[in-house]
C-alpha cells in the first residue's frame, strides 16, 4: 500500500513537472544563458547550433563549433533594422543520429531560433530537414557535402563543396599522382556522407579508366585489420575511405601494423588533428581534400589559436591542442554569413532571413561565399589538398585542385 | 606461400579476436551458470576497463597503471553485483536483467559524460605493441599473444574450478543453486567471486583488445560483449570450454567472411550462426539438456 | 459499476482526451516539445504495448522488436514515395524498381503485415527455444534483418543503407494517437478474449496450460505475429514521426528502450506501458534537457556538473532507481481505469468502507 501511494506519488510529480516544463522550459533556458549576454543590448537573437558532440562525429561538430563560439565572441552583436542584437548560440547535440536529431532541432525550434547552423555530416542534415521546413526556419549547412541536405530545398543552404565535385578533386589527384589503377574504397553503412561521397569517387575514378573495390562495414565495428589485408591482396594503388575520424584513426592504426603501404585518401572529415595524431611517427601515407589551409589568413589563424589556447574547455573540444581544423574556419564563416542575412534581412523573423539567405555574399577565411539560386549551395570551385605529415604531426600543403 | 601470405592475416586476425571474445565470453557463462542472468553490462564494464586504462596513464606508468586498471575493474565489477542484482536475487528473472540493461545503460552514459563523447586513443603499451613479421604476414605482437595467454589463462581457470574449494562451491552452486545453499555453501560470497573472475578476465580482453583497436568509445564494449554473449550461447552457455571454442569459432568465421568480402553481412553471420546451432542443438554445443520439472 | 457504466466512462475518458489533444494543438504553438513527446510517446506506446503481449501476457520472452519495426517503417517508407521524387531519393539506384505510390493507410497495414509474414516464418524455427534462447535468437534475427536491409544489392528496393525520405508524414498530433489509440484497443480486445486467457494460462505454466488443451506451438505462434504486426504498424508510424529512416537506427539500444519502458510501466500491464512510454520519452527528450545547458543558473548560482551528456547519466539513474526500487513498475500487472481510480479515492478518503481489493479491476 505505501509503495502504491509513493508509486502515485512519483507519477503526480512527474505529471506536475511536465506542466511546470511547458511554461517553465523556456523561461528556464533563458534565465540560463541570458545571465553573461545581459551585457549587450535587451534584444536576442539565436542562432541555433546543430551539431554533433558526441557519437562518431562528435570530434569533428565540436571543432566546428569552436569556430562559431570563437567568431560569436568576437561579434557578439549585430545590427538588425537599425537595432542592436546580442547574438546567443543555441547549442543542441544530434549526437550523430539520424534518429537523435530531428528531436535535437525540434528543441532547437521550440527555443524559437531565427537561423539554424549545422550540421558536420550529412545524414543528421537530412534528417532534420523536414523539421527546419515546417516550422520555416532556415538552416545553413557548414561542412555536410552530400548533394542532398539542400537538393530541391529552398530552406536548407550550405557554405562548402559538394562530394560530386570533391569526389572527381580526389579521383582526379589519384590518377595524376599516383597513375592510380585500382582503388579500394571503404565506406561505412548508414552514413549518407560515407556511401555518398564512396559513390561519386567511384564514379570519377571508374570514369577516368580506373577499377575499384568496394567494401563496407557496420557502425561499432573496430576491426579494421582484414579490411586492410583485402586492400592489399586486392593490389590496390590507393585506400580511398571517406569516413569519420574515428573510423579512421583505428584504420590508420591497423594500417600501419601491417604495412599496408598504399597512400591513404579521404575527403573533408580527415582534415582534423585526430588523424594527425594517429598518424605521427607511423608508416602511412595520408592525403585529403579540405575547405580551409591553415596559414590562409594571418589573423584567423592567429586569435583563434590564442582564443583556444586561453580556454582549456576549447582546447579540450580541439582534441587537446591548438591545430585549426578546416571546420573550424568554416564554422566561424558560418556564423558571419548568418550575420549578413540577419542584416540583410533586417529582422529576426525566420522567414524574412531564408529570404535574403538567398542574395547573401560574404568573403570569408574560406574564401568567398555565395548561393546558387536553385539549391542554395555555394558556389566553389577549389579545394585544398592536404598531406599528413608523420614526423611533425601537422599538414603539409601539397596543392590546390580544381575539377578541370 | 604467396596463398598463406595472403590468406594468413584473416586467420590471425579471427584467432586474436577470438581469444578477445573468449576472455570476455567466460565472465557471461559463468554468470549465467550460476545466476541465469544475461549480464548485459559485462560489455560496458569491459569498455570502461578501457577508459580506466587510458585516463590512469596520464598521470602514472603504465606498469603501474596496468595493475591498478584490472584493480579497479574487478572493484566495479564487484561493485555492480552488490549494488544492482543482489537486492534482486528473489525478484523474477526478468527483473535483474533489466537491472542489467539498466546498469549498462547506466556505464555508456557515464563513459559518454566523461569522456565528452570523443573517441580516447588507447595508451601504446610497449612491446606487445611492437610490429612483427610471421610468415610474411605483418601484425602487432599482442596479436599472437592473445590466443596463447587466453589459453594459459582458461587452463588455469578451469584447474581453480576443478581442484579448490569455492570452484567446487561454484559448481555446486551452478548445479542447483537452492541446494547448495542448503549445504552450507555461502551463495553470496560464490557469486562474488564469480563477477570477480568474471570482469578479471574482461580487463585482460579489454588490454588485449584496445591494444588492437585503439580507440575507446562509450559504445566500444557494445558489440564485442554481444558477440562474446553470443560465443557463449553458441558454446553451450555455462560451459567455460564451450565459451572458448564459441568464440574462436566465432572470431575467425567472421573474419573469413570479411575476406570474401561479404564485409556487410559479417556481424548477421555471427547471429545467423547461433541460430542455426540454437536450433539443431536448443543448449548449445556443449550444453547440459534441460528437462521441464512438473 | 455496471459494464455499460465502465465502458460509458472510459469512452468518454478517451473521447476527452482526444479533444484535450485538439485543443492544446489550436492553444498552443506547434513548434513546442511537448507535441514531439506526444507524437513520439503515442507510437513508442504502441510497441511497448505489442512487445508487452508477448512479454508480459504470453511469457514469451522476444527481443526482435527492433526488427519488426525496421520492417514496418520500410514497408511503409518504399511503397508511399511519391513517384517523382523517387529519382532524388533512389539518387544511387537509378530511382529504384518500385515505381507506384500507395496511400498512406493502406502502406502503414502493409507494413504490419509484412512485419507479421516475417514473423511467422521466424517463428517457424525460433518458437521452439526456451525463455533466454529464445530472446538472444530473436535478437539475432532482428540484426540480420537490419544488415539484409543494408545490402547494396538490394539497393534497388531498399536504397541500401542509405536515407528514405520524402514519404508523407503526420502534422497533427492526433494522427498517432488515433492509429496507436485503434491499435491498442485491438490488442486489449485480444487480451480480454479466450486468446487473450489462453496466453496467460500459457505465461503462467506452460505445461498445465498444455494439459488443459491449449495448442502451444498455435498460441505462441499467434501472439508472435501478432505483436509483430503492431510493432510493424508503429514502425511505419515511427518513420512518419522522423520523417527520414534508416536501417541503421534500429539497432538493438531501441528494443532495450522498449523492453525498459515496459518493464517500469508494469509487466502486464496495458495501461502502465502507455504511461511509461510517455513519461520515458518525456524525460529522454524534454525535461532533462536543460542538464544538458553549461551555463545554467538558478539565482545566480552556476549549477556545478552540467554539460553535454549529464541528461543522460541522471536519466540513467533515475531508471536504475526505479527499476530496483519499484520492481513492480509503476502499475504492476494492474490496469488504470476509472473503476480503479473511483475505489482508490473511496478506501483513502471513505473512512470505513470495507477494504476491498486495490485499484485494480483485471
Amino acid at each position: 500500500m505505501k509503495k502504491r501511494v509513493l508509486a502515485i506519488a512519483l507519477v503526480t510529480a512527474m505529471v506536475g513537472s511536465m506542466l511546470a516544463g511547458c511554461g517553465g522550459k523556456s523561461g528556464g533556458s533563458e534565465a540560463g544563458t541570458d545571465a553573461p549576454a545581459a551585457a549587450g543590448g535587451d534584444k536576442v537573437v539565436k542562432i541555433g547550433v546543430y551539431e554533433p558532440a558526441s557519437g562518431d562525429n562528435g570530434a569533428g561538430g565540436k571543432q566546428e563549433v569552436l569556430g562559431m563560439q570563437y567568431a560569436n565572441q568576437e561579434t557578439p552583436t549585430v545590427e538588425i533594422g537599425g537595432e542592436e542584437y546580442t547574438v546567443q548560440l543555441e547549442i543542441v547535440d544530434n549526437e550523430s543520429s539520424n534518429d537523435k536529431g530531428p528531436s535535437a532541432a525540434s528543441s532547437l525550434v521550440s527555443a524559437g531560433v531565427s537561423i539554424v547552423l549545422g550540421s558536420y555530416g550529412s545524414g543528421v542534415s537530412i534528417a532534420a530537414s523536414d523539421v527546419f521546413k515546417e516550422a520555416g526556419i532556415p538552416a545553413m549547412g557548414v561542412t555536410c557535402t552530400n548533394p542532398q541536405v539542400t537538393e530541391g530545398n529552398t530552406h536548407y543552404f550550405r557554405i562548402c563543396f559538394l562530394d560530386p565535385f570533391q569526389g572527381t578533386v580526389l579521383a582526379n589527384f589519384a590518377n595524376e599522382n599516383f597513375s592510380a589503377k585500382k582503388a579500394y574504397i571503404l565506406t561505412k553503412l548508414g552514413d549518407d556522407y560515407s556511401t555518398g561521397l564512396g559513390h561519386y569517387f567511384k564514379e570519377a575514378f571508374t570514369a577516368l579508366g580506373g577499377e575499384v573495390v568496394e567494401e563496407t562495414f557496420q557502425e561499432g565495428n573496430s576491426d579494421f585489420t582484414s579490411y586492410v589485408t583485402s586492400a592489399k591482396n586486392a593490389g590496390a594503388d590507393v585506400f580511398f575511405a571517406p569516413v569519420s575520424t574515428e573510423a579512421a584513426a583505428l584504420i590508420i592504426e591497423q594500417a600501419a601494423a601491417q604495412g599496408m603501404g598504399i597512400p591513404m585518401m579521404a575527403g573533408d572529415t580527415w582534415d582534423s588533428n585526430v588523424i594527425l595524431n594517429a598518424a605521427k611517427g607511423k608508416d602511412v601515407e595520408i592525403y585529403v581534400t579540405t575547405f580551409y589551409q591553415e596559414g590562409g589568413n594571418e589573423t584567423f589563424d592567429n586569435g583563434i589559436k590564442e582564443w583556444i589556447n586561453g580556454d582549456s574547455t576549447a582546447k579540450a573540444n580541439n582534441g587537446g591542442d591548438d591545430t585549426i581544423s578546416a571546420v573550424t574556419a568554416m564554422g566561424y564563416d558560418a556564423y558571419y554569413v548568418a550575420l549578413e542575412a540577419l542584416k540583410a534581412a533586417g529582422s529576426t523573423d525566420p522567414a524574412k532571413v531564408n529570404e535574403a539567405l538567398w542574395d547573401v555574399s560574404y568573403t570569408g577565411v574560406s574564401g568567398a561565399i555565395a548561393f546558387d539560386d536553385v539549391n542554395g549551395d555555394a558556389l566553389r570551385d577549389t579545394a585544398y589538398v592536404k598531406c599528413a605529415n608523420t614526423d611533425t604531426g601537422a599538414w603539409d600543403f601539397v596543392t590546390e585542385q580544381g575539377v578541370n | 606461400m604467396d596463398w598463406m601470405s595472403r590468406n594468413l592475416p584473416y586467420l590471425m586476425a579471427g584467432i586474436s579476436v577470438g581469444g578477445q571474445y573468449a576472455l570476455i565470453a567466460i565472465g557471461y557463462t559463468m554468470v549465467y551458470g550460476i545466476l541465469r542472468l544475461i549480464n548485459f553490462a559485462h560489455g560496458d564494464i569491459f569498455m570502461v576497463a578501457g577508459l580506466i586504462m587510458v585516463y590512469s596513464t596520464t598521470v602514472m606508468p603504465i606498469y603501474i597503471a596496468i595493475p591498478l586498471m584490472i584493480l579497479v575493474t574487478v572493484i566495479l565489477g564487484f561493485l555492480v553485483e552488490r549494488v544492482a542484482y543482489k537486492p534482486l536475487r528473489s525478484a523474477p528473472r526478468m527483473s535483474i536483467m533489466i537491472s542489467a540493461i539498466g546498469v549498462s545503460y547506466l556505464l555508456q552514459n557515464l563513459a559518454l559524460y566523461v569522456t565528452g563523447g570523443l573517441s580516447q586513443q588507447y595508451p601504446a603499451i610497449p612491446w606487445i605493441n611492437d610490429t612483427v613479421t610471421v610468415f610474411g604476414a605483418t601484425t602487432k605482437r599482442v596479436t599472437i599473444i592473445t590466443p596463447i595467454l587466453t589459453i594459459v589463462l582458461v587452463l588455469l581457470l578451469v584447474t581453480l574450478i576443478k581442484k579448490t574449494k569455492i570452484g567446487m562451491a561454484m559448481r555446486a552452486a551452478s548445479r542447483d543453486f537452492e541446494t547448495s545453499q542448503l549445504m552450507g555453501i555461502k551463495i553470496n560470497s560464490v557469486i562474488s567471486f564469480t563477477f570477480i573472475i568474471g570482469t578479471f578476465l574482461a580487463a585482460i580482453g579489454s588490454l588485449l583488445f584496445f591494444t588492437n583497436y585503439t580507440g575507446v568509445t562509450p559504445t566500444a564494449g557494445a558489440m564485442p560483449g554481444l558477440k562474446a554473449f553470443v560465443a557463449a550461447v553458441f558454446g553451450g552457455i555455462g560451459s567455460i570450454p564451450g565459451a572458448v571454442i564459441g568464440a574462436f569459432i566465432i572470431g575467425i568465421c567472421e573474419n573469413i567472411i570479411k575476406g570474401l568480402g561479404w564485409t556487410t553481412f559479417s556481424d548477421a553471420f555471427t547471429f545467423a550462426l547461433l541460430i542455426v546451432i540454437l536450433i539443431a542443438k536448443p543448449t548449445g554445443l556443449f550444453g547440459e539438456k534441460v528437462t521441464d520439472k512438473v | 459499476m455496471s459494464t455499460k457504466k465502465k465502458t460509458a466512462w472510459n469512452v468518454g475518458l478517451i473521447a476527452g482526451l482526444l479533444i484535450l489533444l485538439f485543443l492544446l494543438e489550436q492553444v498552443m504553438p506547434s513548434s513546442s516539445m511537448l507535441f514531439t513527446v506526444l507524437k513520439k510517446g503515442a507510437i513508442y506506446a504502441l510497441v511497448a504495448v505489442s512487445m508487452n503481449l508477448l512479454n508480459g501476457f504470453t511469457g514469451l520472452f522476444s527481443l526482435g522488436q527492433a526488427g519488426f519495426m525496421l520492417l514496418g517503417a520500410y514497408t511503409y517508407a518504399i511503397l508511399t514515395i511519391p513517384v517523382e521524387a523517387r529519382n532524388s531519393v533512389y539518387q544511387y539506384f537509378d530511382g529504384g524498381i518500385i515505381q507506384f505510390a500507395l496511400p498512406v493507410p493502406v502502406a502503414l497495414v502493409a507494413g504490419g503485415i509484412v512485419a507479421a509474414i516475417f514473423a511467422y516464418l521466424i517463428g517457424l524455427p525460433v518458437l521452439r527455444l526456451k525463455s533466454d534462447y529464445l530472446a538472444i535468437a530473436t535478437l539475432g534475427f532482428a540484426e540480420i534483418i537490419r544488415a539484409v536491409f543494408q545490402w547494396d544489392k538490394l539497393g534497388p528496393i531498399t536504397n541500401g543503407s542509405n536515407l528514405l525520405r520524402n514519404f508523407p508524414s503526420f502534422r497533427s498530433v492526433l494522427f498517432p494517437f488515433v492509429v496507436a489509440g485503434i491499435c491498442i484497443a485491438l490488442i486489449v480486445m485480444l487480451i480480454n478474449s479466450t486468446y487473450g486467457r489462453a496466453f496467460k494460462a500459457i505465461r503462467d505454466d506452460e505445461i498445465a496450460a498444455e494439459a488443459m488443451g491449449i495448442n502451444l506451438a498455435h498460441h505462441k505462434r499467434l501472439a508472435f505475429v501478432i505483436s509483430s504486426f503492431f510493432a510493424g504498424v508503429s514502425g511505419g508510424l515511427l518513420a512518419m514521426y522522423q520523417t527520414t529512416i534508416q536501417a541503421s537506427m534500429f539497432k538493438s539500444a531501441m528494443t532495450y528502450e522498449i523492453l525498459l519502458i515496459v518493464v517500469i510501466g508494469g509487466i502486464g500491464s496495458v495501461t502502465g506501458s502507455c504511461i511509461s512510454s510517455f513519461l520515458f520519452i518525456a524525460c529522454s527528450e524534454w525535461w532533462l534537457r536543460f542538464l544538458d545547458n553549461e551555463n545554467f543558473y538558478i539565482g545566480g548560482f552556476h549549477v556545478p556538473l552540467l554539460r553535454p551528456g549529464f541528461r543522460k547519466v541522471v536519466f540513467a539513474i533515475v531508471i536504475m532507481v526505479v527499476v530496483l526500487f519499484y520492481r513492480q513498475g509503476i502499475m504492476g500487472t494492474r490496469e488504470f481505469s476509472v473503476e480503479g481510480i473511483a475505489n482508490f479515492f473511496k478506501r483513502k478518503f471513505g473512512g470505513n468502507k470495507k477494504k476491498k481489493g486495490g485499484a485494480s479491476h483485471e
